[in-house]
């Protein structure tokens, strides 16, 4: 058993306590390939560091699964990184960053559904990697801004040549950003919250 | 150059629920460990095992981003596992953040909270969800909590 003794698990540091008066918490999921650049923008602007919270599918958990290769005992983790902002003394935000992997999401359920909305994080050198998630998310009804983190030996498109190869509609934010700047991935939440804020003075927010 | 073209997916596909082994991922992100082989295929750590609670049956409503609150202190009765739970939230703590201070898969702690629950040892403060949004005071709220960054 690998739990640890109660009194040696590490807890938060006093600074990083909620207060008493958080009533309720909301969540953005970023979404993107590996190496992309999701917890280097979670932990820009998270108040604490990075955390990392587990999901494990063995056989017993998925049921019927019988091209999951050989070995009963074949267990996988997958691993997500978050962060937190404190929004108000009520009201706290959490950014999870996930792998952008179809086969892992449905370890995650309810994770996109109950986020007020998702920034689909996109490197330029692999953006293939980033269509299924796009077409989850729109099947889904989460709403979505694309954030392009510019890597210095990635292919620069121009904005407009992004939106016809992702096939996105002109309401649809995309926006260029360095995942390692603090005020830029701001930014892309705040460009988030934006195009949220005019789906839902538009009614187009279910 | 032009970046590649994105297929539209035929509506409603349904995405394959069935996971595939996890590929070696060569680089950056651990985001798919296989549990049993070690990078260079030699076995690596065994098979984790969990304490499961007394509940049997539904668990209770808990998402990543619920907060958990203790309601009692830790007695001497009261598990290992229990009564980290209590001592880490002493102050409002997410399921998530549970889960990573613990080391426990989000759906072990489930589990186990949900039988913490059962025993009225926490509160749990349910998250606001996006259907549920009462008006865009939230939505303002993040966005004016966002700017003071």
């Amino acid at each position: 058993m690998d739990f640890k003794s109660s009194d040696t698990v590490p807890g938060p540091r006093t600074e990083d306590h909620l207060p008493h008066t958080a009533q309720a918490a909301v969540k953005i999921v970023i979404v993107g390939g590996f190496g992309v650049g999701k917890t280097t923008m979670v932990g820009s602007v998270s108040e604490i560091k990075p955390l990392t919270t587990e999901e494990t599918m063995t056989q017993a958990g998925v049921g019927v699964d019988d091209d999951y290769g050989s070995d009963s005992k074949t267990a996988t983790t997958v691993a997500m990184d978050f962060g937190r902002i404190s929004i108000t003394d009520q009201l706290v935000l959490y950014l999870f960053g996930t792998p952008g992997q179809e086969r892992f999401w449905f370890l995650w359920n309810g994770l996109f559904e109950g986020a007020l909305g998702a920034v689909v994080l996109v490197d330029t050198r692999r953006l293939e990697v980033s269509f299924d998630v796009m077409g989850r998310l729109e099947e889904c009804g989460v709403p979505f801004v694309v954030a392009v983190n510019t890597f210095p030996d990635g292919p620069r498109y121009p904005i407009p040549e992004l939106r016809t190869a992702l096939d996105l509609s002109e309401e649809i934010p995309i926006l260029e950003c360095d995942a390692r700047r603090r005020a830029s991935s701001k930014e892309v939440l705040m460009t988030l919250m934006r195009f949220l804020h005019s789906l839902a003075m538009t009614g187009q927010l279910t | 150059m032009t970046p590649p073209q994105r297929k539209r997916r035929s509506p409603r596909e349904e995405p394959s629920p069935q996971p595939q082994p996890a590929p070696q991922e060569g680089g950056a992100g651990n985001d798919a460990t296989d549990g049993t082989q070690g990078k260079d295929g030699k076995p690596s750590n065994p098979e984790r095992l969990f304490v499961i609670g007394e509940v049997d049956g539904d668990r209770a409503e808990l998402d990543l981003v619920t907060l958990i609150v203790a309601r009692a202190e830790p007695k001497p009765s009261t598990s290992p596992e229990q009564a980290a739970v209590l001592r880490l939230c002493a102050a409002p703590l997410s399921v998530a953040e549970l889960s990573a201070y613990l080391s426990l898969p989000f759906s072990v702690i489930t589990v186990l909270l949900t039988e913490m629950l059962t025993a009225e040892l926490v509160q749990a403060r349910a998250p606001v969800v996006r259907q549920a949004l009462p008006d865009r005071s939230i939505l303002e709220a993040v966005m004016h909590g966002l700017q003071k960054l």
